[in-house]
């Protein structure tokens, strides 16, 4: 029976949202035992087309539900409500080592879900389409104020909340690759947290590596914040940013924070001088990168084995707020989870270890990015660095377990800043007479 | 106003908690939506209705320490969030309508269509309203809002049936509309027009109707004018209530028995929705459906009728969440009166969500479904 006839029904609820939240994706008016792929295509800004794909096939109700059932092959398999997003991947023939990223966070990212006839793999476009419809997904919710920062020599863009505040604050740190990354901050900002998104690499005004009063100029010009509450301010990291995350939390006198977040990074770093000296510590150790099998650079063992001079960790032992530590086992660019355990016995012996609090995924890579973010087992990466050098790094990990690990750990690091930074503060009257 | 009776204070779930005064009191997820009314000291009689569709409407939903029952613009809130409702789905395409006479927007889902379509007809407020045409859209129907009419003018519109007829085909006719899934859809003087050319069209013929506070009681023929001031010939039979707004249900009755002054429902062949409040002040549109159901019952196509009655709710039945209006500013000759719609908040609001579900499931059954247009829910 010919397909177009039947008027199969699709939709996808909400089909506005924020990135992290889910949706349901319905197939309806189907005939029973009907065999269907969903697809889902998406343009980022570089012009390159992601896509993920799914086989199903309907029951007896007529109706196939993404949430409810499984995939019977694809770019994923199994009962998986948002593998058509986490799952995305470059169409086939596409340049090698992209890796999708929203620069621009003030217009959605527009994912098109569509219904093929039959199990297709390839040549979506060639194929018969029986229904499409367009998914808005948004890094700012309504409301959210995204402020570009030009005090005090920053490359920053501040991201206050919906509402009159005041708000608790962060300071938000991505890696090595430096730029401007706005899009977790602005996500933070959705979920209440003043965020500054912090470039510290390759900043407009002098170009070159800053040192610890710039992040002292940010953590003030957010406790100054008229909208932001000057005694509640975190700080998280991902990569080289846990690694400033924690020199900052443990050894600046201008910073107190409330609490740190690291994502897949470590304390191994020199912490006498500079923070342009870490560089160079990385450098003199360049020759125990590797590259696998595939021509793709290995990382982590720069930094191992952990050293045992305390000059060249941070004293983690010496830390005052609560620390959460995001770690990914299969991390191929950073020995987070060597790092993570080596923190933990130092804390264990300097008696703060109750501040500590990790979560640890078995199969996940470098990238842990906010919930459904396609994952990327190897990208192309240019460093700061002078001179600056191209190559494909691997960041590790594998599709479903580092999905899984994304989606838990934003929920669990969610909890902790908003148990660490609103906490114990009295929300007004109303609670008080309970 | 919500008292939090969870242990943890910082989690409250509106949808879950009891609210013991305000605008709405009890358990509803949606009462912040659909019991708003215009802030005191407004004017009097105002409607709210989006009329650019294009961008979302913004409702600012936020927490007051205490219980707050006024001047809420003089008091800071503890918390506030941003929030946007739209009536056009991601990917809804909006197209302006000027052919053969006819003034209309056309609403297209996204995708390869074809889509069954609906010609969207409002009442006698006359203009060129879009956001229900929009809505429908965005759950897979081309649909068109057709203007018939300019607002104040109702009583001088020289349309006839005619006009609805090519405006029907502008829709049927459209390379993305599957043409043998056409229906309508109205409201009041809409819903009117869905009868007549249900019954009388040997141009039109739509799948299905869904018709929202209508009714029969007009003879063939004639202007929308012509019908607009057939009905309100008789009004010495208007009422006031306490407040002078007009009450013009008694201008329809009774029912008449001459079949000549009605549309012969009998001939009627497609299956047809009936949604009514029975406080409904404008109409008589309770009354109107039970003729219509005796009609139907002796030509022998009330199997084709589905009757969905609400108590208390009046005869502005919207698509959910929109607030309930009792009773709003209408220009009659020139002349601003209030008229009284009916309905009691809570009530109106239950139906306008449940008819809207079931008006859905309607549609998707006569106009998705291959098996065939059914009646029956």
């Amino acid at each position: 029976m010919d397909m177009k006839q039947h008027c199969v029904k699709l939709s996808v609820q909400p089909s506005r949202g924020l990135v992290d939240e889910k949706f349901t994706v319905l197939v309806q008016n189907l005939l029973p035992g009907f065999q269907l792929t969903i697809h889902a295509l998406h343009q980022c800004e570089d012009g390159h087309s992601w896509e993920a794909f799914a086989h199903y096939t309907a029951n007896a109700t007529s109706i196939v539900n993404v949430s409810q059932d499984p995939s019977l092959g694809g770019t994923y398999s199994g009962v998986e409500p948002m593998g058509l997003l986490w799952s995305l991947r470059p169409v086939p023939g596409s340049k090698t080592g992209l890796r999708l990223r929203k620069m621009n966070v003030q217009t959605p990212m527009g994912v098109t879900i569509s219904v093929y006839q039959g199990h297709q793999k390839e040549g979506f476009l060639d194929q018969v389409l029986l229904a499409s419809v367009v998914v808005e997904r948004w890094y700012m919710a309504p409301g959210v104020r995204r402020v570009p920062i030009t005090e005090g020599r920053l490359t920053a863009t501040l991201f206050l909340p919906s509402g009159p505040g005041p708000f608790p604050g962060l300071l938000d740190l991505w890696g090595w690759g430096g730029k401007l990354v706005e899009y977790r901050a602005a996500l933070l900002a959705s979920h209440g947290i003043a965020s500054m998104a912090l470039d510290y690499l390759t900043p407009k005004e002098t170009g070159r590596m800053v040192d610890n009063d710039y992040f002292e100029t940010a953590y003030r010009v957010l406790e100054q914040h008229p909208q932001i509450l000057g005694s509640r301010i975190a700080m998280l990291g991902l990569s080289f940013g846990a690694g400033v995350t924690l020199r900052m939390a443990v050894y600046s006198k201008g910073l107190k924070l409330s609490c740190a977040v690291c994502i897949n990074g470590s304390h191994v770093q020199p912490i006498d001088g500079p923070l342009e000296q870490i560089m160079t510590y990385f450098n003199k150790n360049v020759e125990k990168t590797r590259f696998d099998e595939d021509n793709q650079l290995i990382c982590r063992d720069l930094m191992l084995p952990i050293p045992t001079d305390p000059s060249l960790k941070v004293d983690v032992g010496r830390l005052q707020c609560p620390l959460l530590l995001v770690v990914g086992e299969d991390d191929q660019n950073w020995p987070t989870y060597e790092s993570a355990m080596d923190m933990r016995e130092m804390m264990e012996r300097a008696g703060n270890s109750h501040l500590l609090t990790v979560l640890s995924y078995k199969n996940a890579g470098h990238l842990i990015q906010p919930p459904f973010t396609p994952f990327t087992r190897a990208s192309t990466f240019k460093s700061v660095t002078i001179p600056p050098f191209t190559m494909m790094a691997l960041w590790g990990g594998e599709l479903v377990a580092h999905s899984r690990a994304q989606e838990d750990a934003w929920r669990k690091t969610l909890v902790f800043l908003r148990e660490n930074l609103y906490g114990d503060m009295k929300p007004g009257a109303l609670f008080s007479n309970l | 106003m919500y008292i939090n009776l969870r242990r943890k204070p910082l989690l409250s779930v509106i949808a879950d908690d009891l609210s013991c005064g305000g605008t709405y009191t009890g358990k509803e997820a949606m009462g912040l939506l659909w019991s708003m009314r215009p802030v005191p000291g407004s004017r009097e009689g105002l409607r709210l209705r989006k009329l650019n569709v294009c961008i979302p409407q913004l409702v600012n939903i936020s927490v007051y320490s205490g219980h707050v029952g006024v001047g809420f613009r003089e008091q800071d809130p503890l918390a506030s969030v941003l929030t946007e409702r739209w009536y056009m789905a991601p990917g809804v395409r909006r197209i302006d309508i000027k052919e053969k006479g006819v003034r209309g927007t056309l609403f297209i889902p996204h995708g390869p269509g074809p889509f069954p379509g609906l010609l969207d007809m409002w009442g006698g407020g006359g203009g060129l309203l879009e956001y229900r045409a929009a809505l429908l859209a965005s759950h897979g129907y081309a649909s068109m809002a057709l203007e018939y009419f300019n607002p104040a003018e109702v009583n001088t519109a020289e349309l006839e049936l005619n006009y609805f007829e090519t405006a029907f085909n502008i829709v049927r006719d459209h390379p993305q509309v599957m043409s043998d899934r056409v229906g309508l859809f109205g409201l009041s003087l809409g819903s009117i027009v869905s009868i007549s050319l249900a019954a009388w069209s040997s141009v039109v013929k739509p799948r299905c109707c869904v018709c929202i506070s209508g009714n029969h009681t007009h003879a063939r023929g004639g202007t929308i004018g012509d019908v607009f001031n057939e009905f309100i010939t008789n009004v010495h039979k208007v009422r006031m209530d306490e407040n002078n707004y007009e009450i013009w249900r008694g201008m329809g009755l009774p029912i008449p028995d001459d079949i000549s002054q009605k549309v012969d429902v009998g001939k009627i062949n497609c299956p047809i929705l009936l949604v009514n409040g029975d406080d409904d002040q404008n109409w008589p549109t309770v009354e109107s459906a039970e003729d219509m159901a005796q009609m139907m019952r002796a030509a022998g196509n009330e199997h084709l009728l589905t009757r969905l009655e609400y108590p208390d709710a009046g005869h502005l039945i919207e698509p959910p969440y929109s607030p309930h209006f009792r009773a709003t500013k209408f220009l009659k000759d020139g002349q601003k009166v209030i008229l009284l719609w009916g309905g009691t908040t809570k009530p109106h609001s239950d139906a306008q969500e449940d008819s809207w579900k079931k008006i859905l499931a309607f549609l998707q059954q006569n106009m998705y479904s291959s098996s065939g247009p059914r009646a029956k829910l």
